[in-house]
Order: C-alpha cells, then sequence, then structure tokens
C-alpha cells in the first residue's frame, strides 16, 4: 500500500487496491487465505498419517509402508483414492440426518479453528481479540461430532465409545483451561499474535514447565489418541465410535482426528513454544523465517504424540478419570494461584 | 446492512431452533436444536460486539453443559406413547400458567423504564479505548468483586450440599490404591532363567525376599533391556 506519485505508472495498483476494499474483494481476499492455509493444512493431515506409520514402524523395527511411490510418499493419496471408491453404509436402524452430518461437523470444526492460528507475525486470518477462547471454544465442540456419531449409529459399541469421549473430553478440558488461564495470567491478552509476542525473551514452556506437560497430556486425551484412545478402542470396542462409518463419513472422521492433532500442537506451540520465534534471536537461527519455525516446533509436537502411541499402553477407564480429575486438575489449580501470587509479588504482571 | 441482515438471520433461526426444542418428538433432537440455539445466540452477542461473552456462551453451554445434557438423555429410556398420554389432561393447567407467566412479561415491559444514561451506555458499553474482555474484567473484579466472590461462595455451597446429599460410600466396591500399589515393590530383578526348568523346581518368589543391603545388580536378561524403570509416572 504505497502511495502513488503518479497517476498513470500504478494506476493498476489503485484499481486493484479498490476492488481489496470492496466488500467482493475483502471476500475473495479471505476465501484466497483460507485455501492457502487449508490446502497445505490437508496434505500436512495426508503426510502426518504417513510420517506416523513411518515413525512407528521405525520404533517397532519394522519398514512401514514403502510399496507406493518412493519411500511409499504416494501411499496417503492411495489411501484417499480407496477411501473414495468404498460404498458409503448407513445402517438400518441409524438416524440418517445426524449420522451423515457427525463426520461432517467433526471435519469442519477442525477446519475452522484454524482460522485465528498466527503463523507467522499478521498471517492469521482472522487476528481475533478473543482467540484462546475461540480456540477453546471450538475444541471443546469437537466431542459433538463424535458423541453424536455414537448415537445415531444405533450400536452399542459406537454408543460407549461416544459416552467415553463425552466424559474424558470435558474431564480434561477443565484442567487445560486452567493452563491457558495461567499463560494468559503471564501475557496479559486473549489475543494469539500477543501471546506469542509476549515470549520473545523466554519461551513459557520454561517457567511454566508442569503446565507444558499438563497440557501436552490433555491435548493428547483432548484428541482422543494413545494412550488416552478409549473412545475407540479396539480391544474392547471394535472401533469405538465410528464402527458404522464406511467410506468417506469414515475418512471425514479420520482426517478431522489428524487436523485435530495438528492443531493441538500448533496451540501448544503457541502458548508454550514461542509461535514463529526462533529460539535465539541471533544470527543462524532467524535466517529461517518465521513459518517454518512454527512447522518445525508443530513437527516436533506430533513427533512426540506419535511417540508416546508406540509407546504408552492404553489408559484403563478409570485410571484416565483418576488423572484428570484427581491428579491434573488440583496440580493445574494450584500453579495457577503460585504464578498469580508470584506475578503479584515480583510486580511481573503485564500492563 | 450485513450486519443487519446476520442479525435476522440468526435471531430467525435462533427463534425457529427454540420452538423446535419444545416441539421435537426425540428428546435428543431437542437437545441438540438447543445446541444450535446456544450458537445462534453467541452470534448474535457477536453482532454485538460482545466477543467475549459469545465465546463464553459457547464454551460453558454449548462445551459442557449441554454435553451433560446429551449425555443424559441420549441415555435415558424413553416410552413416548406415555409421555403423550396425560397431554391432553395437563393441557388446560399448562395453558393457565403459561398465560400468567404472559401476563407477568407483559406488566413487566409495560412498567419498564430505563435510566437516564442507559441510552448511552447501551450505545458504547466498554469505556473509551479499552477491549470488551477487559472492561469486563474491570467490572466483575475490581468494581464488584465482593458480590462476585459472594456468588462464587452461593455456588461452592451449593456443590457441597449436591455432593453431599448424593454421595455414598458403596462398601462392596472394589477400589483401586494406586499408592500401595506403588509402593508395593521397591525393585526389580531381573533373572536369567534356565531353559526349561519348571516352576516346580525354581519355587515361586512371592512374598518377596526381604530386602537386603545389596547393590542394584541388574542381571541382563538375553533380552539386554538397557533401560527399564523410567517407563513415566501412572
Amino acid at each position: 500500500m504505497r502511495p502513488c506519485p503518479g497517476a498513470d505508472p500504478c494506476h493498476g495498483g489503485r484499481v486493484m487496491e479498490d476492488f481489496l476494499n470492496s466488500p467482493i474483494g475483502i471476500l475473495s481476499l479471505t476465501v484466497a487465505q483460507t485455501l492457502a492455509l487449508l490446502v497445505p493444512l490437508l496434505i500436512g493431515v495426508a503426510y502426518m498419517t504417513w510420517a506416523e506409520r513411518k515413525i512407528m514402524a521405525a520404533m517397532q523395527l519394522r519398514k512401514g509402508p514403502n510399496v507406493v511411490g518412493p519411500f511409499g510418499l504416494l501411499q496417503p493419496f492411495a489411501d484417499a483414492g480407496k477411501m473414495l471408491m468404498k460404498e458409503t453404509i448407513v445402517p438400518a436402524g441409524a438416524s440418517r440426518v445426524l449420522f451423515i452430518m457427525a463426520p461432517m461437523l467433526t471435519f469442519i470444526l477442525a477446519m475452522i479453528a484454524w482460522a485465528v492460528i498466527p503463523v507467522n507475525e499478521g498471517w492469521a486470518i482472522a487476528d481475533i481479540n478473543v482467540g484462546v477462547l475461540y480456540l477453546f471454544a471450538i475444541s471443546s465442540l469437537g466431542v459433538y461430532g463424535i458423541i453424536i456419531a455414537g448415537w445415531a449409529s444405533n450400536s452399542k459399541y459406537a454408543f460407549l465409545g461416544a459416552l467415553r469421549s463425552a466424559a474424558q473430553m470435558v474431564s480434561y478440558e477443565v484442567s487445560m483451561g486452567f493452563v491457558i488461564v495461567t499463560v494468559l495470567l503471564c501475557v496479559g491478552s486473549l489475543n494469539l499474535t500477543d501471546i506469542v509476542l509476549a515470549q520473545k525473551g523466554l519461551w513459557f514452556f520454561i517457567p511454566l514447565f508442569p503446565m507444558f506437560i499438563i497440557f501436552f497430556i490433555s491435548t493428547l486425551a483432548e484428541t482422543n489418541r494413545a494412550p488416552f484412545d478409549l473412545p475407540e478402542g479396539e480391544s474392547e470396542l471394535v472401533a469405538g465410535f465410528f464402527v458404522e462409518y464406511s467410506a468417506m463419513s469414515f475418512a471425514l472422521f479420520f482426517l478431522g482426528e489428524y487436523a485435530n492433532m495438528i492443531l493441538m500442537s500448533s496451540l501448544t506451540t503457541i502458548l508454550f513454544l514461542g509461535g514463529w520465534l526462533p529460539p535465539f534471536d541471533m544470527a543462524p537461527f532467524n535466517w529461517l523465517p518465521g513459518p517454518v519455525w512454527f512447522i518445525l516446533k508443530v513437527c516436533f509436537c506430533l513427533f512426540v504424540f506419535v511417540w508416546v502411541r508406540a509407546t504408552f499402553p492404553r489408559y484403563r477407564y478409570d485410571q484416565l478419570m483418576r488423572l484428570g480429575w484427581k491428579v491434573f486438575l488440583p496440580i493445574s489449580l494450584v500453579w495457577l494461584v503460585l504464578t498469580a501470587a508470584a506475578l503479584k509479588i515480583f510486580g511481573w504482571l503485564p500492563a | 446492512m450485513i450486519a443487519g441482515l446476520a442479525f435476522y438471520a440468526f435471531a430467525a433461526v435462533l427463534i425457529a431452533s427454540a420452538v423446535m426444542v419444545v416441539s421435537s418428538r426425540n428428546p435428543v433432537h431437542s437437545v441438540l436444536y438447543l445446541i444450535l440455539a446456544f450458537f445462534n445466540a453467541a452470534a448474535l452477542f457477536l453482532i454485538a460486539g460482545a466477543e467475549f461473552l459469545a465465546m463464553i456462551l459457547v464454551i460453558v453451554y454449548v462445551g459442557a453443559v449441554a454435553v451433560l445434557f446429551l449425555f443424559v438423555v441420549m441415555m435415558l429410556d424413553i416410552d413416548f406413547t406415555q409421555m403423550r398420554e396425560g397431554f391432553q389432561r395437563y393441557a388446560p393447567i399448562g395453558a393457565v400458567i403459561g398465560g400468567i407467566l404472559f401476563l407477568e412479561l407483559l406488566f413487566v415491559f409495560g412498567a419498564w423504564q430505563s435510566a437516564g444514561q442507559a441510552e448511552a451506555l447501551r450505545l458504547n458499553p466498554a469505556p473509551e479505548g479499552v477491549q470488551n474482555t477487559v472492561a469486563i474484567g474491570q467490572v466483575l473484579y475490581t468494581d464488584y468483586i465482593f458480590l462476585f466472590q459472594g456468588a462464587g461462595f452461593i455456588l461452592l455451597v451449593a456443590m457441597i450440599g449436591a455432593i453431599v446429599l448424593t454421595h455414598r460410600d458403596r462398601l462392596r466396591s472394589k477400589r483401586q490404591d494406586i499408592g500401595a500399589q506403588v509402593a508395593r515393590r521397591t525393585q526389580l530383578d531381573m533373572a536369567s532363567v534356565p531353559l526349561g526348568a519348571s516352576i516346580g523346581q525354581l519355587g515361586i518368589l512371592r512374598p518377596l525376599p526381604p530386602e537386603e543391603e545389596k547393590p542394584k545388580a541388574v542381571t541382563h536378561g538375553q533380552h539386554g533391556h538397557e533401560d527399564h524403570g523410567h517407563g513415566g509416572h501412572h
């Protein structure tokens, strides 16, 4: 948006500017931004499934997918093609509309949350004041896709999976909320960009290390990942809430789950690992642009997700509830009070 | 113009879904319509510029309360014919109660008088140069902190009361005592067991032999475990 000295040379530029400021221009700009975010995200989701299989294979001394394309790199697309070709089966006793709506809901929720994620300074599609609350709200809605799927399938296994999932996600949201509040206390703003910028000197995972751990484990529970994948626990519930799903509706659940993992990783990155900031603001580190750092940190979190899955056995249900309510909730509450007290006593309160 | 259109769209969906909450046959559908109504109310808050309230409405009501509603309603085994049986009999009483409530509402709105500053406050509720969230925080936690704490205490008492009234120790249920389990063994012994030897020849190590003063000699089995004992805390 530089000023134009003469009319003729940048006439085209002014027309462009006028167009971008009109409602249609704003709309098309937003659509372009959304596509620029969602297309890499979906490709990332596809390769997340590939990476997960490769990493787990390496950890279990196997080879993993290595047939389709070099290093099996085309495996996700082969899988997607297979999913598309299959028949969508709606069970006879199912509640039709809800049954089809549930995977769409899961997928949509996993996508719209990305509207506020700042990949770089000023790169968020919607840089809203209450970004953290928006993310928290969207992630707490994720349970509906699962619970509706479980109920609408009209199947015992699916229903049990949905009930487990509802209880689990509501439980872990509580401690996640306290962790987020602790971070907000240190920042003094609900805006995600402000949260990242507040970590310029020191990433929050150092002073708030216990909260970082609690938050990460809670995100595992929130995304229904191992060791908290009881909603789909295949040894007892066949596949849990998506037993009855096939073809594209199953693929939507699958995509939604992996997009949620990436979303939670980026939330962890923003809250604790300094978003797009390099570890030190020095020469070799700040050569890499911010988004690359952001992606590297998200990849690290995702690697830990897979690492955990390859390492830990599944929790028993009562142990899961005990961990959420009797361990994480008190610890995060006490740490919240401690943080508030420390900020007040040492006069570190922001603003 | 767009904001006006959006307002009417959201308000229309809100009212329609509120009607569906009371009129749909399946209670699960009712709860889902209720959730839709919450959403549209949140959207109306957003249009009014109260983004904090909108998000809190979604987090608290949709994310937590409605999940519990749905949880309970999904597990109910409702006999719809039985539920509809008394409708004719109770309809007049319901109509009378509804009429009284409607009249009361009419009286309230008829006698409504807003304060002099209300008009200006309604137009820009947040003080100049302060974000909506900050403004709510100032009102709640600075201006009216004691009332806020009082409300919190009342809720706490209600919660404790509910727990005291409903909590019973079930004597026969088995509980896991994680502390006892964790404290059960002080050390792990790895032993190489001779091939083909039965338990009858070797004997069972139970209860554990009393602890002796010996260095933690970990005799490696044939699998060559490197670092056990850091499996994370459970």
